[in-house]
């Protein structure tokens, strides 16, 4: 069969089940699977959000736990003076997920947009390195402001709300989960099969030779890590929501690994990759975090393996090797 | 806020410095000789800590312990050489950040399930307990020695790269791999040889501040990020970058600490400026790193030209 047919079919397989399971687990009264779920498609999100920038741009960002953070932190502070009736600077707090939404992947825009233009004047191992740094500012900040909770984390006491739809059940919040995901999936299709997408695409393989083409591959780089920024933003404030609880360890070194972790498992630029590998991060937590306390360990293996022997990650096992950009 | 504290701060400053700097060393030189970037360096010093605190509660010798943390380093940094990392150094820095995080895991795993997971506790030999009285200043024996050790084995690297045979065969590998190669070098037994002296170097600072910090999985990821913070600021690639940008880093780090809480102080109430200076404080290395990335993208002491 085709690769690029298997690779079609296989992503149909996940969007499937990705529903299917948890409206299982809802029919048969299992709210736990369904927030296991709703963590796969938030993780998901995460990881479009970075396959942008990696996969697409193969701009290595080692820092993107920082826009989670920034998502997370813009959900919990909302939510927080919402709950307590206090404004912060000036403006009143909000428990609606749609405007948390739009500041959240505003400021993780504008941040990214920060970070980005610096960072992008670097490239290779330094631009590993000073995207870690900016994370790590982030996280210290964090961790030492004492207005929202500091090391402590900052709960959210009841989940933000949608229009519409009752987001304490836990289908419901997946559902809202399953289509943002969606949606983002769907930008990340269009965005590759764009000319813009195109021009990033080849900014990785060949930055000198689109440079002499007439296109500014700064702009373009700076203009998906943004994108890619926002995006992650978005998912940080949704993960927020589905924990009820931000604190500093969502914008922590070892979280940035973790959705590299994820795009790498799936297969980097490939479309379903982050969705892919959020599902197996997952549910090796689960199966194996059950079985050993040790999980970890077996985690490290596997990937290990992926890295050194599986190039192209779990769909390019599956799949072939599909060319993707 | 008094002469002799603020002269105290500076002394734990240069002495968490020059810690940095035996982390950094071996970073810097696996980085400069195989263009490998490690994660699991933080591993190597966990390793080295661990074995020096058993090795010294089982003998009751510090010293015994400190031999055994930086053998065990060594042993674990060549065999992870020769089964991992060799199949590392042609693929891209992406495949190296994955690979050596995901042998930070098995690693960080491996030591909790031999050791267990609470802490072991190292004790400061006898001969360097207590304090000595420098001038204004009553200062931890024991630390000075750090200061000592850090200074005596930055010299013994610096002679062993200028004077050596190895050292020369080092430098020669940092400039043009193929060519040595082909001169007649083995260089997959140089690559193992270099790798195992920076895990060396990072179970023996390891060894060390496990005396004066707990022994714990996980110790090793808050130092391997803060070295490659300095490495970057010195530049990668050069020893010499790494000890100035070990030293900024250990220095302004704890000053920053120290002094920022106690200036905001001066214009804000006191809870405010506790928090504002300490947030300050914890950001301040990682904006003198990006200053450094923005203004010499390659760090202040590029290694190649």
């Amino acid at each position: 069969m085709d690769s690029t047919l298997k690779e079609w079919l296989l992503n149909a397989v996940m969007v499937v089940a990705l529903l299917l399971v948890p409206l299982w687990a809802w029919l048969a009264n299992e709210p736990f699977i369904i927030t296991l779920a709703t963590r796969i498609a938030i993780l998901a999100l995460a990881g479009v959000g970075l396959n942008i920038a990696l996969g697409l741009g193969g701009m290595v960002s080692f820092g993107h736990a920082l826009y989670l953070g920034i998502g997370g932190y813009v959900a919990g502070i909302a939510a927080h003076h919402a709950f307590h009736g206090t404004t912060v600077l000036g403006l009143p707090g909000t428990n609606q997920m749609l405007p948390i939404w739009a500041i959240a992947m505003i400021l993780s825009g504008a941040i990214a947009g920060v970070v980005g233009a610096l960072s992008l004047r670097t490239s290779g191992i330094f631009f590993i390195m000073i995207t870690l740094a900016f994370a790590q500012m982030g996280f210290f900040f964090a961790l030492s402001w004492p207005a929202y909770g500091g090391e402590d984390g900052l709960p959210i006491f009841v989940r933000n709300q949608f229009p519409g739809l009752n987001t304490l059940r836990p289908w419901e919040f997946f559902l809202i989960s399953y289509g943002v995901l969606l949606v983002a999936l769907g930008l990340f299709a269009l965005l590759r099969a764009a000319r813009f997408g195109a021009a990033l695409m080849a900014i990785r393989q060949n930055p000198d030779r689109v440079a002499a083409l007439g296109i500014t591959p700064f702009g373009v780089k700076l203009v998906a890590f943004v994108l890619s920024g926002m995006i992650t933003g978005l998912a940080g404030a949704l993960m927020a929501d589905l924990t009820r609880f931000v604190s500093p360890a969502m914008m922590a070194w070892t979280m940035s690994g973790e959705l590299i972790v994820i795009i790498i498992l799936g297969g980097v630029g490939r479309l379903f990759g982050p969705v892919a590998g959020a599902a197996i991060l997952v549910g090796f937590e689960v199966f194996f975090g059950g079985l050993t306390e040790h999980w970890k360990l077996w985690l490290g293996l596997v990937l290990l393996g992926v890295v050194l022997f599986a190039r192209g990650g779990i769909i390019g096992l599956i799949a072939g090797r599909a060319h993707h950009g | 806020m008094t002469l002799a504290l603020m002269l105290e701060q500076l002394l734990n400053g240069v002495q968490f410095g020059l810690m940095l700097f035996l982390m950094s060393a071996g970073l810097t030189l696996v980085f400069g000789v195989m263009g490998l970037i490690n994660l699991a360096h933080g591993s190597l010093y966990m390793i080295g800590a661990f074995l020096c605190a058993a090795v010294a509660a089982a003998t009751g010798n510090f010293w015994l312990g400190l031999i055994a943390g930086i053998a065990a380093a060594a042993a674990a940094g060549a065999l992870i050489e020769i089964v991992v990392i060799r199949r590392l150094y042609a693929r891209d820095h992406l495949d190296q950040v994955l690979a050596t995080f995901a042998l930070i895991l098995i690693l960080s795993e491996g030591v909790r399930m031999i050791f267990g997971p609470f802490p072991l506790y190292l004790n400061v030999p006898d001969v360097l307990r207590g304090t000595v009285r420098l001038g204004v200043v009553d200062y931890s024996l024991y630390r000075l020695a750090l200061i000592g050790f850090g200074l005596a084995v930055a010299l013994g690297l610096w002679a062993l790269i200028t004077k050596t045979r190895l050292g020369i065969r080092i430098r020669a590998g940092e400039s043009d791999r193929e060519m040595i190669a082909a001169l007649g070098v083995n260089i997959r037994a140089l690559y193992t040889i270099v790798f195992a002296l920076g895990a060396a170097l990072a179970g023996l600072a390891g060894a060390l501040v496990g005396a004066i910090q707990s022994v714990q999985v996980g110790m090793g990821e808050p130092v391997l990020i803060l070295a490659f913070v300095v490495i970057v600021i010195g530049g990668i690639g050069s020893i010499k970058g790494a000890m100035v940008g070990a030293l900024l880093v250990g220095v302004i780090d704890t000053m920053g600490r120290f002094l920022l809480p106690r200036v905001f102080a001066t214009f804000l109430d006191a809870s405010q400026a506790m928090g504002v200076g300490a947030a300050l404080a914890s950001m301040l290395i990682y904006l003198l790193m990006a200053l450094v990335l923005i203004f010499r993208p390659k760090g202040l002491f590029p290694a190649h030209g």
